[in-house]
């Protein structure tokens, strides 16, 4: 369980987190999305322990990060922004470093060891310095590190930035498979990433939560959820246009250069048995009929965008 | 204790994994030789003793120890590591003189590299070794000195320029401390106790009192508090300033 209560992080002037509460609890994937600035890096290393809140509390299963910060500590992997490491070593020293500092010893060390080695893919490039490794492979051991000791609390900032496709995959998935036992906050800009791996996202701009919902839920949010695009094959579409805009709970529809259109639903109503029925009783040639699910970024452009003039704000 | 091993390692080795070891090593002996066969007239002054050797310790130290403790911290805040290692299960007091004890042994193999010039004095005549070991002893502690005063600076930046400049500067106003240069800063409007309590800071008089051979329980004493004031103070900025 990690709770915060009125966390706030002030920058002289600038209030880079306001008054931030919420709760996590066990087997949930928080994302943390938000604009560039918005305060979910400075969030994640108050979690962390590593920046000390100008007020507010943050505990971490119990224990209150301020007052005890080693227990905390204990229970945390985290993977700061950039995944920052030893360049002069290698990932076998390093991470048998980090193995030492989080008490793993024996048989059990070197099998975590070997866990998160095969785990992440580490295997060639074990004696090179970790400073002349692609971004990709740094970003691995940052990985590696913070997962050696199976702990109960992961917090990753931008764990699959600088990723190829197929290694964002590997991560998700790592994420995803990890996820039933433990706490685990991600932060991304990416908002498929959300979608993939997170059941519960958090939007903050500014340093405040502006939406804190189910990827799903958050979708609905869309002016194009539950819209429905179709593309009709020899019908008039000017004709059936103006068909479907008579429908109850239309807003409007939108036609595309490829001949299809999109009907706009009136607070995301049902719209697909409607345009069902219509298009059976006028005979239209349909090819294609989908329901749309909502955009995300969408949904993030227009609520963080409507949270303006907050920069004079202190 | 265990946590500050592990850091201790990592940090040792870290100086070795780098150039940086070898050439601070070579440097510093090269430099030690030079200045004593030469600027100390080794063979001329015709004494089987380390005088001429000791003697240019404190200024070999003035550059070579914040060449060593400039990165101790700034490289950390500069890479972002702090992050990592602050949020690791270690106190701040541990990290601190897991690093120091790191640093401070780097310079204690350099200073035990210098062993040839002990045997050179042994071969050549009767040097009074009690005296050397009580020198090596000094000088060890001093560069202790110059060390934790260079890691404290050191944390309190990220550019390992200005923690190099600004630790030649400290360490040379401790150095000086006893000498009219520092002390006529004060005379004049300072209370005479306080003039007296700065020259008694002086590195120089507490190290000239070893390096004759007296291993005086007070000079120990004061280096003593001297590293542990500075790592004090290290861990207090530390905790200060985290982030940068």
């Amino acid at each position: 369980m990690i709770e915060t209560e009125r966390l706030t992080k002030r920058y002289g002037n600038l209030l880079a987190v306001d008054n931030l509460s919420f709760s996590v609890s066990q087997g949930q994937v928080l994302g943390f999305l938000g604009p560039n600035g918005a305060g979910k890096s400075t969030t994640m290393k108050m979690l962390s322990g590593f920046l000390t809140p100008t007020e507010g509390v943050a505990r971490i299963c119990g224990f209150d990060i301020e007052k005890e910060p080693v227990k905390a500590k204990r229970e945390i992997g985290y993977l700061p922004e950039g995944a920052p490491t030893y360049g002069e070593m290698t990932p076998t020293a390093f991470l048998d470093f980090i193995a030492d500092i989080r008490d793993l010893r024996g048989a059990q060390k070197r099998r975590r060891l070997d866990e998160v080695i095969s785990r992440l893919h580490l295997e060639p490039v074990l004696l090179q310095s970790i400073d002349t490794l692609s971004k990709g492979y740094k970003r691995r051991v940052g990985l590696a590190q913070a997962i050696i000791h199976d702990p109960r609390v992961l917090i990753l900032d931008e764990p699959t930035d600088g990723l190829d496709p197929n290694q964002k995959h590997e991560v998700r998935s790592l994420i995803s498979e990890m996820a039933a036992d433990k706490i685990i906050i991600i932060s991304t800009h990416i908002l498929e990433e959300v979608h993939a791996v997170c059941d519960r996202a958090i939007i903050i701009a500014h340093g405040r939560i502006l939406a804190d919902e189910t990827p799903a839920g958050l979708e609905a949010r869309s002016p194009r959820h539950n819209a429905v695009t179709l593309r009709l094959g020899d019908t008039e579409a000017a004709e059936a246009g103006s068909a479907l805009e008579s429908l109850p709970g239309v807003v409007s529809v939108e036609t595309h250069a490829d001949g299809g259109m999109t009907v706009l639903p009136a607070d995301g109503a049902e719209l697909l048995p409607a345009v069902g029925r219509l298009a059976l009783e006028r005979g239209w040639d349909v090819q294609e009929l989908q329901v749309e699910s909502g955009q995300l970024d969408e949904v993030f452009r227009q609520i963080t965008s409507a949270d303006v003039g907050q920069e004079a704000r202190t | 204790m265990r946590n500050i091993g592990i850091i201790f390692r990592r940090e040792l080795a870290a100086y070795f994994a780098t150039p940086v070891a070898y050439v601070f090593i070579v440097i510093f002996l090269v430099l030690a030789g030079a200045f004593t066969f030469y600027l100390g007239n080794f063979y001329e002054r015709g004494q089987a003793d380390l005088d001429p050797f000791f003697g240019f310790h404190p200024w070999l130290y003035l550059f070579l120890v914040p060449a060593i403790s400039m990165r101790l911290w700034a490289e950390e805040r500069k890479s972002g590591s702090i992050e990592l290692l602050m949020t690791l299960p270690v106190t701040q007091g541990q990290a601190v003189v897991g690093k120091f004890l790191a640093a401070w042994t780097f310079c204690a193999i350099a200073l035990g590299l210098t062993f040839p010039i002990w045997i050179t004095v042994n071969y050549l005549g009767q040097p009074d070794n009690g005296v050397i070991l009580a020198a090596y002893v000094g000088s060890l502690l001093m560069a202790g000195a110059f060390l934790a005063i260079g890691a404290c600076i050191s944390a309190t930046t990220r550019n390992q320029v200005i923690a190099f400049i600004l630790t030649v500067v400290i360490c040379f106003g401790f150095l000086l401390s006893g000498f009219p240069l520092v002390l006529d800063l004060f005379q004049g409007w300072a209370p005479l106790w306080f003039t007296d309590a700065i020259a008694q800071l002086s590195f120089m008089t507490h190290f000239s009192t070893l390096s004759r051979g007296v291993l005086d329980l007070r000079a120990v004493v004061y280096f003593g508090l001297v590293i542990g004031f500075w790592l004090t103070a290290n861990a207090i900025v530390l905790d200060l300033r985290k982030a940068d």
